[in-house]
Formats: C-alpha cells, sequence, structure tokens
C-alpha cells in the first residue's frame, strides 16, 4: 500500500497536503482499498464553511456509505468537479487525481495534531 | 464461525472475507464490479457451499411438501426444480427455496444458509402436529458442497469435465452426474439471471471441484465471485433475497411472488392469510425503481410520494451493467399504482425515482 511521505493523515483515513494556509483533502489507498470500487461521490460547494471532525462528503462503494470528515475548519477553495464523474479514480489515484477538496484554513496550527507517513503507517497496521 | 471446506482456497485468492451470517464468507476477489461483469460476459464460479440441503422422504413426503409450501408440488417431476417457499400461517414468509424432486417420494430443499436450521425446526414442528406419517426429514446441509458456475459460457466450461449430456438438461432441471469424476448434482439454476449451474457434491470433494472447474475454465475467462456480485447479479435481475424483499412480516403475494404462490392447489400454511388479505386488496407492493440522477439507493431509504412517505427500499444499489441506481421497494399499493411521481430520500435529498420494468437488466 503507498503513503506519500509528504502528506499528512488523520485516524479517519483521510490525507492532507499542506500549502501554506491551503489543504487538499482525499481519502487514503488504505481508505479506498476498505472501501472497494467507488461508484459515487458527494462533495461541499465553494464557498461552504466546514468544521473540523464534520462530513465534508460522502463516498459510496457498491457495498457500503462512508462519510469523509473535515481534518480542519475552513472554507472550501475549490472541488474536484471532476470526481462525481469518474468516483472510479478514488480507487485508481487516491492521491492524483482522486483528490476531493481545497480548503482554506482558518487556523493553520489546527494541523498540529495530524499523523505524519510513519504514524500513520503504524496506525493502519493496528487496525 | 463456521466455514465451507473452501475456506482456505478463499484465503489463498486474497478475497476479503465477512461473517455472513454466522458464516467466513468472500466478499469479493478481484472487485465487485469487475466479477459482476465477467459473470455477465464470461463465466464466474462461487462458493455457495454455505446454502443449506434437507431431505425429505417417504410415501408422505409429496402430501407433505404441498402442504408446507406454497407452490403447486403436482407439476413437478423427477428431475425437475421448482422455486418455492414456506410460509407461517400469517403468510409471512419462513424461507425461500428450491426444491428438487429426484423421485415421487424424494426430494431435496435447498434454503438458505442463515435460515437452514430455523427451516428444519419449522418443518419438524410442522410435521409433529399434522398427521402425516412414513416421513424422513433430515438435515443434510453439512453433507453437501455447493459450487455455482455461471456466464454465458458456463456450459462449455462444464463440458470439458463431464461426459453428461448437459443439452439436456433444460433450465429448472438437473441430473446426477459425474463432474471431473466427482459425484455430483448438476442442476441448471442460479441465482444471476445467466445460464448456468448449481453443482452439489459431497462436502469433502468440495475442493477437488473447485480445483478442477478453474483450471479448465480460466482460458474461458472464468473468475471466483464472491457475494457482493451475488448480490448485485440477482437485484439487476429482481430476485427476492430473504431478509430483504422477503420476511415473516412479508407476503409473497406483496413480493411479485404471486406465480410461486398456488392458492387454488388446495390448503398450504400461510394459505388462508393470504386468501384474506388478496380479498381484502394488498395494501402494499414491491416495485422496481431506477435513480434519475446519480446516487445509491438502499435498503431502508424512505420512498416519497407528494411529500409522504409511502414504502422503503428492501434492497438498492449501483447497477454494475446499466451504471445508474436500482432498487426494490415495498410500497403502498395506491402510490405505486398512481402515476405520482416517486422519490428516494437519501440522506438530505430527495431523488426522483422512475418506476421500472422488471428485470432491471434484461
Amino acid at each position: 500500500m503507498n503513503f506519500p511521505e509528504e502528506l499528512k493523515y488523520t485516524e479517519d483515513h483521510e490525507w492532507v497536503l499542506v500549502e501554506d494556509d491551503i489543504i487538499t483533502v482525499g481519502i487514503t489507498d488504505f481508505a479506498q482499498d476498505q472501501l472497494g470500487d467507488v461508484v459515487f461521490v458527494e462533495l461541499p460547494e465553494v464557498g461552504d464553511t466546514l468544521e473540523a471532525g464534520k462530513t465534508l462528503g460522502v463516498v459510496e462503494s457498491v457495498k457500503a456509505v462512508s462519510d469523509v470528515y473535515a481534518p480542519a475548519s475552513g472554507e472550501v477553495v475549490e472541488v474536484n468537479e471532476a470526481l462525481p464523474d469518474e468516483p472510479e479514480a478514488l480507487n485508481n489515484s487516491p492521491y492524483e487525481d482522486g483528490w476531493m477538496i481545497k480548503l482554506k484554513l482558518a487556523d493553520p496550527a489546527a494541523l498540529d495534531s495530524l499523523m505524519d507517513v510513519s504514524a500513520y503507517q503504524e496506525f493502519v497496521e493496528k487496525d | 464461525m463456521k466455514k465451507t471446506p473452501l475456506n482456505q482456497i478463499h484465503r489463498q485468492l486474497g478475497a476479503r472475507m465477512v461473517d455472513f451470517g454466522g458464516w467466513d464468507m468472500p466478499v469479493q476477489y478481484s472487485g465487485v464490479i469487475a466479477e459482476h461483469m465477467a459473470v455477465r460476459t464470461t463465466a464466474g464460479l462461487f462458493d455457495v457451499s454455505h446454502m443449506g440441503e434437507i431431505e425429505v422422504s417417504g410415501v408422505q413426503a409429496f402430501d407433505f411438501l404441498q402442504y408446507a409450501t406454497t407452490n403447486d408440488v403436482s407439476g413437478l417431476a423427477d428431475g425437475q426444480v421448482q422455486y418455492t417457499a414456506l410460509c407461517y400461517e400469517t403468510g409471512g414468509v419462513v424461507d425461500d427455496l428450491t426444491l428438487y424432486r429426484f423421485a415421487a417420494d424424494r426430494y431435496l430443499l435447498c434454503v438458505n444458509a442463515s435460515n437452514s436450521d430455523k427451516d428444519f425446526a419449522w418443518l419438524q414442528d410442522l410435521l409433529e402436529k399434522s398427521d402425516f406419517s412414513d416421513l424422513n426429514l433430515i438435515n443434510r446441509s453439512a453433507e453437501y458442497a455447493q459450487l455455482a458456475l455461471q456466464g454465458p459460457v458456463a456450459a462449455n466450461i462444464l463440458a470439458k469435465l463431464t461426459s453428461t449430456d448437459l443439452s439436456a438438461i433444460k433450465f429448472y432441471r438437473f441430473a446426477e452426474g459425474e463432474v471431473a469424476g466427482i459425484k455430483t448434482i448438476i442442476s441448471r439454476t442460479g441465482y444471476t439471471g445467466e445460464d448456468g449451474f448449481e453443482l452439489y457434491c459431497a462436502d469433502a470433494d468440495g475442493v477437488k471441484l473447485w480445483q478442477e472447474l478453474m483450471s479448465v475454465g480460466q482460458s474461458l475467462g472464468l473468475e471466483p465471485i464472491g457475494l457482493g456480485a451475488r448480490d448485485t447479479l440477482r437485484l439487476e435481475k429482481a430476485y427476492a433475497l430473504y431478509g430483504h424483499e422477503i420476511t415473516a412480516e412479508i407476503m409473497p403475494i406483496e413480493a411479485r411472488l404471486a406465480w410461486i404462490t398456488k392458492l387454488k392447489k388446495g390448503n398450504f400454511v400461510g394459505r388462508d392469510a393470504m386468501l384474506k388479505a388478496k380479498e381484502a386488496g394488498l395494501s402494499r407492493k414491491l416495485i422496481a425503481l431506477t435513480l434519475t440522477t446519480s446516487g445509491v439507493p438502499r435498503e431502508g431509504y424512505p420512498v416519497i410520494c407528494n411529500g409522504r412517505e409511502v414504502g422503503y427500499v428492501t434492497s438498492g444499489t449501483m447497477s454494475p451493467s446499466l451504471k445508474k441506481g436500482i432498487a426494490l421497494a415495498l410500497v403502498e399499493t395506491a402510490s405505486a399504482d398512481s402515476d405520482q411521481p416517486l422519490e428516494i430520500g437519501i440522506r438530505k435529498h430527495h431523488i426522483l425515482a422512475e418506476r421500472t420494468a422488471l428485470p432491471f437488466v434484461k
């Protein structure tokens, strides 16, 4: 399983790419593998305000519905418009074509609790 | 957890295993959609050894089954299979099953895995409370392994391993023969809507039968198929699944199963309740719905008509063949039969759903 080193990770299996006060969020390779074939994605709209720990969207596989949670509070500045039409990108390319949203952080320090790659790897192995 | 004789094989193939009604079963191997499409285009092999088998034999076997099941057993000849159900006195369903006639005085019932103990106890109880005698009821579930070989090239694959003339086994017929030297009941039945076979052999021969089929089938596109695709395949064909479309609280005549409920055949368990319900007019019926926009309907989601909840989804999925959300739903008859639009409530959305002629996939 692939977990890029430059990313941060949550216990709910989201990945976070930090670029100044903007973060890009998606679900990890582990999450997509657990879900199986993704067939439906629901994303927020640009301008929506998200609260840390609250649902940012929904990913559905043939068998399961899974909420995706906001890793931090902030405003949605961009969503992956292509994703609802090709939800399989979450399986095939979870870190690139499968990115979900970009969020402008309300408080950049709020990311301190996220895991780095080695902590996440350990977390997944225990899960 | 209970295991089928093929448990180790599933693990070696890297299947994802789940607890399915107390059985450790594969839900997927390569992925639900790929497995689904393999069955629709080439062939798939399913381990369905968890299914239960109950033998009914004796002089009064026919009379007993005619009383215990909803379909008309008098129409069944040796070597024939019948889809039927066991009902409670209330008309609710104990289980749905396939009934095999080996001889006028010997039958085999293939029942749902998670219901097999309940069914056996139910039949025993019926027997004790009735006047039937000269009857043997034996739970043979542990003695059989069962594999389902399904798909357009299933017959080509099976023909490589048997001298039994498969063309002589028509749909819903069976024969006893040998497959790869293994004594097998070869039944032209299935739960996918494709041509194919359900193969019953001794529990100890299950692994060999699987391996032989996989080895001759691989070049023809045969893939192992898990329970995930088993569900999407049956749902595209609108086949009922116990616990969803039919339960102890749902009568077969409400669930589009009037064709296996022969109310005129004479007395049977559940008939009076169903006659009464029919006379009063059925208050709800099972219908098929297809979402007009993207979304996945799922079991328990409400069906809404003019802002009012009029029913619920019994089974739903994203159809891999149609790439649309499809659902079976139990809905108030008046709303089902009206021309008012129906919606399915998915989280905070109400999504327009079109009434669909069955099956979803022809």
